[in-house]
């Protein structure tokens, strides 16, 4: 006989429901976001506000009313300013950094020399893509060229002087490319002294304790600009006449030493933070100090402490405008030197020559600082809370 | 204090320098290297700042390649070093730079404890005073601003002359001091005093960046003295006296008419003072007495100009500027510029 079983089985899955009209669309993601409760809702009007009172200003002044080509102050400045626009005018001066444009990158390089910067500027492009790429292969290779043989290349690039090519000294570099130069020769400088001293810190050494330790706290205990400034007036006074040491060479030298003491602090941090059983973990392997250092713990230590590096690094990006203090010209420093030609004197190019240089400067540390959180992400091992 | 210290350490060291310095002469120097290290402004609208093209123009800078077209013939062999108010006096002592043509005002401190000799004054600066004549209808002096506010900059001399300024004349008035140069600026546009103190040439380009320029006023008064000029170094009276005629050969040529557009013409006057400045005299030796060609005239001339062109083209009429001669008129025309004769 057969059986029948009375009771109802679904065999297949119901297709869910639509959430109730409630729980969806824009009414719904406007109550939960904006208008929650009656604080939320103040809050919301109230930004609204500002943002409707700031932005069509705003856009009106960088864009709008701008002023885009031109070859001279009159081209941005109002007709009782000796200028074509008329009065009450008020727009970006984007014909000035049109005009300097070359200068803020270059600084005063040579014009018929620029292809040398360019090239490096392409080759590290080129050299640091792949790095940056985790699925790109041959990771050491690509560390190798560009820590080691792109810094010499680029030297003699730019510096020039062999192989045929004109001599441009170091006071006529300037713009975004000394800024850049600075910033790479601290962050490739900083991050390897500032892990050895961060492990000398830590070491049962007394002497390299010792060393490390007044390395650091006297660093961090001075003002980069003081060191920069007593680099520049008080040195050449102590050494004999003649001896001269390049601007920008004491500037990297400044800025790579103040780089790796804030960072050794930093990976120290991280060091702290591994658990003691890691360490005596791999003791018990048999390993050396330096297998020990290089498998373990450094790996795990300086993941912890990425957002505390690329700060690091986002600092000294901006640190490197107070070689301006020592009449060396990097992206800020060319900007406000600008000011001060009279053929582009208006009351509208200072503001413009700033946003420029801001928005410069905004787009390097959030670069950076998103791709921190993108390598968080990736080595993400599981520590999350 | 602080300024009294550095002041005593530079001197001390500068002592030392002088020694050595002495021995050394800055002009085989600067023809052994090929080119004249100038010292100048890190930017200052007329006496030094980057045209479009990056190339260093200004009244200060004339100078420095004046001295170059004297020694070599041509105004381009010459190497600048910005200097910040700061570093200009370390890096003359140094040896850094060769010469210092940054806008420098010629003290006796200057001149004796640091070590300096000044070649003369390029342009005579002097404080002064701006206001809103739409705002201050009836102003046309600065005996009348009392209870007035003034904008100046902190941490200058300015501000001390001003200080000694209202008080030698019993007058009061509310100070309104800020750190950097653009924020007195923007302070004083926007109405927050009624009065800007700076140096007069100073007023010049910061009136030039003001929303309505033509409301803005600098008023006659000047209440300090402020002799802005070339600096070398002591000991080398060759170098000295090659600065000091470079600059002197500038005013002459003005007083003489000799132009960058007519110099080569000039050469066949017939005038004897015009011979003897142009080195067109037989057996003239005025040139070798300094160091340099006989021609030297001729080709700081057609280099920067005379002293009146590379004014007018840097500060006055030519640029946007619009600076008035004033005292830096020729003597014979109201000013007070006067060179010692070249024979």
């Amino acid at each position: 006989m057969q059986e029948h079983d009375l009771s109802f089985v679904r065999v297949e899955m119901i297709n869910a429901e639509a959430p109730p009209r409630s729980a969806q669309g824009l009414g719904h993601w406007l109550h939960t976001n904006m208008f929650a409760s009656v604080t939320d809702s103040v809050l919301t009007i109230v930004g609204i506000a500002i943002l409707v009172l700031v932005l069509p200003p705003l856009v009106d002044w960088l864009f709008l009313s701008a002023q885009w080509t031109g070859t001279d102050r009159s081209f941005c400045a109002t007709t009782v300013q000796g200028g074509v626009r008329p009065d009450g005018w008020s727009g970006a001066c984007w014909a000035f950094v049109a005009d300097k444009f070359q200068q803020f990158i270059y600084g005063r390089y040579p014009a018929a020399e620029r292809w040398r910067v360019d090239l490096v500027a392409v080759m590290f492009i080129a050299l640091l893509t792949p790095l940056l790429i985790p699925s790109v292969p041959r990771k050491a290779l690509n560390a190798l060229l560009l820590f080691i043989v792109f810094p010499v290349v680029a030297f003699v690039l730019l510096l020039g002087g062999w192989f045929g090519l004109t001599h441009v000294e170091t006071p006529l570099w300037g713009g975004l490319m000394v800024t850049l130069i600075l910033s790479f020769v601290g962050i490739s400088v900083s991050l390897p002294c500032g892990v050895i001293l961060a492990l000398g810190r830590r070491s049962r050494l007394p002497v390299i304790k010792a060393v490390c330790v007044a390395f650091i706290e006297l660093v961090r205990g001075v003002p980069l600009v003081t060191v920069l400034f007593m680099a520049s007036v008080m040195l050449p006074l102590f050494l004999p006449p003649g001896t001269y040491f390049d601007k920008l060479l004491r500037a990297i030298v400044g800025v790579a030493i103040f780089a790796s003491a804030y960072m050794a602090e930093v990976i120290r941090g991280g060091l702290q933070a591994i658990p003691k059983g890691q360490f005596e973990g791999a003791d018990s392997l048999g390993l050396t100090y330096a297998q020990k250092m290089r498998l373990i713990i450094l790996p795990q230590a300086v993941k912890l402490v990425i957002p505390g590096i690329v700060s690091e690094f986002i600092g000294l990006f901006k640190d490197t405008t107070l070689v301006y203090v020592i009449g060396m010209f990097d992206l800020l420093g060319s900007v406000q030197q600008n000011f001060s030609d009279a053929s582009w004197a208006t009351a509208q190019t200072p503001m413009t020559g700033l946003v420029f240089a801001g928005f410069i400067y905004f787009v390097f540390c959030a670069g950076m600082s998103r791709y921190s959180m993108f390598m968080e992400r990736r080595l993400d091992t599981g520590h999350k809370r | 204090m602080r300024k009294a210290l550095l002041t005593g350490v530079l001197s001390a060291t500068a002592l030392a320098y002088m020694a050595a310095a002495a021995n050394a002469s800055t002009l085989d120097d600067v023809k052994k290297k090929g080119f004249v290290q100038c010292g100048v402004n890190t930017g200052l609208a007329g006496f030094a700042s980057p045209d479009s093209k990056g190339n260093w123009v200004g009244f200060d800078v004339d100078i420095c390649r004046a001295v170059a077209a004297a020694i070599f013939g041509d105004g381009s062999k010459v190497k600048f070093t910005p200097t910040t108010a700061k570093e200009r006096f370390t890096a003359l002592q140094s040896g850094e730079i060769d010469l210092l043509s940054r806008n420098t005002t010629w003290t006796e401190t200057r001149d004796t404890e640091l070590g300096f000799n000044f070649a003369g004054v390029n342009y005579y600066d002097g404080q002064g005073f701006m206001i809103n004549a739409k705002k201050l209808s009836g102003v046309t002096s600065a005996l009348q601003l009392s209870g007035a506010s003034v904008c100046v900059q902190t941490g200058t001399t300015t501000e001390l002359n001003l200080a000694d300024y209202f008080k030698a004349n019993h007058m009061e008035y509310n100070p309104v001091v800020f750190e950097k140069l653009e924020e007195t600026n923007a302070a004083y546009d926007s109405g927050r005093c009624d009065v800007y103190t700076t140096d007069q040439s100073g007023l010049y380009a910061i009136r030039l960046s003001l929303k309505n320029p033509d409301d803005h006023v600098v008023l006659p008064e000047i209440i300090s003295k402020e002799p802005l000029g070339p600096a070398v170094r002591q000991g080398d009276d060759q170098w000295f006296d090659l600065v000091k005629w470079t600059l002197n050969a500038m005013i002459i040529a003005e007083e003489d008419g000799i132009t960058q557009a007519n110099v080569e013409e000039m050469k066949n006057s017939d005038k004897p003072e015009i011979k003897r400045v142009l080195g067109q005299e037989k057996g003239s030796k005025y040139g070798a007495d300094l160091g340099v060609s006989e021609d030297w005239v001729v080709n700081i001339v057609k280099a920067v100009g005379n002293y009146g062109e590379s004014f007018e083209r840097n500060l006055g009429q030519g640029s946007p500027l619009k600076i008035k001669r004033g005292l830096n008129q020729l003597w014979s025309k109201g000013g007070i510029l006067y060179a010692p004769p070249i024979r």
